[in-house]
């Protein structure tokens, strides 16, 4: 399971660079999109991965090993935040492409 | 009341930003009296904060009133409280400055300002990484909106460029922060601190490329070589109020960076301390030089400020990464940095109303109304800007000069050669625009700057002229008022660093502090 969440968060975070670098604002917001989905996945793999564990909540009090709760807190954050980032950055390139006539991120073709 | 100081900072423009939406239909008079109230009871709580924190005691606050490592916490100590004094009272001059006809130019100018010094507050106040991420957040969305803030082409150009990098910054800040956490278990800024001196060998490598990652995003908000290149055309094209409240913006990543040089990467954390070490001068340095190179090849006076800004943060990078002394004389060259590179944007604002045909672009135009006095403030700001005699900005450089008298010798080399090129980029830019006339035709009318935020029947605004002179004389006052006051700013800076010496002052009073 590790080398496939590595390899996941690998892959994203590489199509996203390669996209980022793109001269057109399109392919560039998209590469955001998919760093973040990277990111996401990263801070999820934070706490560890494990299997079958419970939750912070224990019924019966048997406190052992647990699943880590904190890095879903800080994706759940961080989805929100990157959800609104990435609305306002459509919006965002809409407005250059209406005032600059083309989407290229410089402006000029 | 004490107990609830270290947040009231954060709460005060967050009710004020709250209250001008929900008010957004009053007049917009009424709506900058909000706005510039609000900013002077947020210079009074920052006031009352540094008085509480200047004896040495480090308020610490606790969110929802959880034990410290499992909360957000505020902590408010001297280096906090005298940023936030130092931005509160830029922003009321921006905030005034936007009277003079800014804030018309596009919807919510005051709430997003509010929303920006709320954004600000926390990142000074936080102790925990993750929630000075939210913070960062906060800022910036906050910033977008302003930067945006009248439309145009080039604004939206420079903007996309800036939105995209920093939302690049984001990502890799959330990168740090995963790793971070991942090898030491904590995100709270104390025990970081704490854990770092006693990481697991195995996951050193982690946490090194966590605390180097934090580099590079503080690195860019404070555009640092080589993540500097949206300054400029951000900076040059947007609204002067915004810019002048800008030019605190790259102080917070200082601010970042220094803290976690002194706290998380400190002499206690072990294997981990003095993680930056290696990067820290010369980049600051090469941002010196480069930031010169820049002002000396801008063709307008807001590039030129623009740049002057990055050489700003390199000069203060290059006093943080000398001794306790080094850092002191840097706590007393930012707000005078700040002021200055503010009160050159409005200069630049103003004489661009003034020169109808070339604004503020160095070519020659004809003589423009009241010249000796616009001449004599610019002249004033250049000074200022270029650290010259009498000002404070000389004093913090001979300070920050004295202070890395015993280190590497290319230091002085790089402030001295950094402070001529200064004083050649400024006077060509003073000679271009005040000396050089000639008689040209007006232009003809362009299309009249649109309106957004009025609403139809109200009175048009009387003309701005006072409110601008306003801005630019209190600024000119804060920079006196810090040379006259050099004294007592500087053992408060030297009382700074003197407390940023002893993480284990601040790290006792987050984890260890006395349960209210």
């Amino acid at each position: 399971m590790e080398a496939l969440i590595a390899l996941s968060i690998g892959v994203l975070t590489g199509c996203g660079v390669y996209l980022l670098l793109r001269a057109r604002s399109f392919p560039v917001v998209l590469g955001l999109t998919l760093l973040s989905y990277a990111v996401n996945l990263f801070l999820f793999a934070t706490g560890r991965l494990v299997i079958g564990l419970p939750p912070v909540i224990v019924g019966g009090g048997a406190a052992g090993s647990l699943a880590n709760p904190l890095p879903q807190a800080l994706v759940l954050t961080a989805i929100v935040i990157g959800f609104a980032m990435t609305a306002f950055v459509i919006m965002l390139a809409l407005r250059a492409r209406a005032e600059l006539g083309n989407d290229h991120v410089d402006g000029t073709r | 009341m004490k107990a609830h100081l270290a947040i009231l900072p954060i709460l005060a423009p967050f009710v004020a930003a709250v209250l001008l939406l929900a008010l957004r239909d009053l007049p917009m008079a009424t709506r900058r009296w909000i706005a510039t109230l609000s900013v002077l009871a947020q210079i009074a709580i920052a006031i009352a904060l540094l008085q509480a924190v200047a004896g040495g005691e480090i308020l610490v606050y606790r969110l929802g009133d959880w034990p410290a490592p499992w909360s957000i916490v505020l902590v408010a100590d001297r280096l906090a409280a005298w940023l936030m004094l130092a931005t509160t009272l830029l922003a009321l001059f921006a905030v005034i400055h936007a009277g003079a006809g800014a804030d018309r130019q596009g919807r919510h100018f005051h709430v997003l300002f509010q929303m920006q010094l709320f954004g600000i507050a926390i990142a000074f106040l936080t102790g925990d990484l993750f929630n000075l991420f939210v913070a960062f957040e906060i800022l910036l969305i906050a910033s977008y909106g302003l930067l945006l803030h009248g439309g145009g082409a080039a604004r939206v150009r420079s903007g996309l460029h800036y939105v995209v990098l920093n939302l690049v910054g984001s990502t890799l800040f959330l990168f740090a922060a995963g790793l971070i956490y991942a090898s030491l278990g904590t995100l709270n800024m104390a025990d970081i601190a704490r854990q770092a001196a006693t990481v697991a060998p195995e996951n050193l490598g982690l946490a090194r490329a966590g605390g180097l990652l934090l580099f590079a995003v503080f690195g860019l908000k404070a555009a640092l070589l080589p993540l500097f290149f949206w300054l400029p055309g951000a900076y040059a094209n947007t609204a002067a109020p915004v810019a002048a409240l800008f030019a605190i913006m790259t102080k917070v990543g200082a601010y970042a960076l220094l803290r976690s040089d002194t706290l998380l990467f400190g002499p206690e954390s072990g294997a981990l301390a003095g993680l930056y070490e290696a990067w820290r001068l010369p980049l600051a340095l090469a941002t010196l030089a480069v930031g010169m190179v820049g002002a000396l090849a801008a063709p307008s006076l807001r590039q030129l400020a623009a740049w002057l800004v990055i050489a700003s943060v390199g000069l203060l990078l290059t006093a943080f990464s000398a001794d306790t002394a080094g850092i002191a004389a840097g706590l007393y060259y930012l707000p005078h940095g700040t002021f200055a590179a503010a009160l050159l944007f409005l200069m630049a604002e103003a004489l661009k109303r003034r020169r109808p045909a070339s604004a503020d672009f160095f070519t020659p135009e004809r003589d423009m109304p009241r010249h000796a006095l616009w001449g004599g403030l610019f002249f004033f700001a250049a000074v200022a800007a270029a650290g010259l005699p009498p000002l404070s900005g000389f004093l913090a450089k001979f300070m920050i000069l004295r202070a890395s008298a015993g280190g590497p010798g290319i230091v002085w080399v790089a402030i001295l050669l950094a402070a001529l090129f200064g004083t050649i980029a400024l006077a060509r830019a003073g000679s271009a625009l005040f000396f050089s006339t000639r008689t040209v035709e007006p232009p003809p009318p362009g299309a009249p700057v649109l309106l957004v935020d009025q609403h139809p029947g109200e009175a048009a605004d009387p003309p701005s002229g006072p409110r601008e002179l306003a801005a630019i004389f209190g600024l000119v006052g804060l920079i006196l008022t810090l040379t006259v006051a050099a004294g007592p700013a500087v053992e408060f800076a030297e009382a700074i660093s003197r407390q940023l010496a002893a993480p284990e002052l601040y790290i006792h009073a987050v984890l260890e502090g006395s349960r209210p």
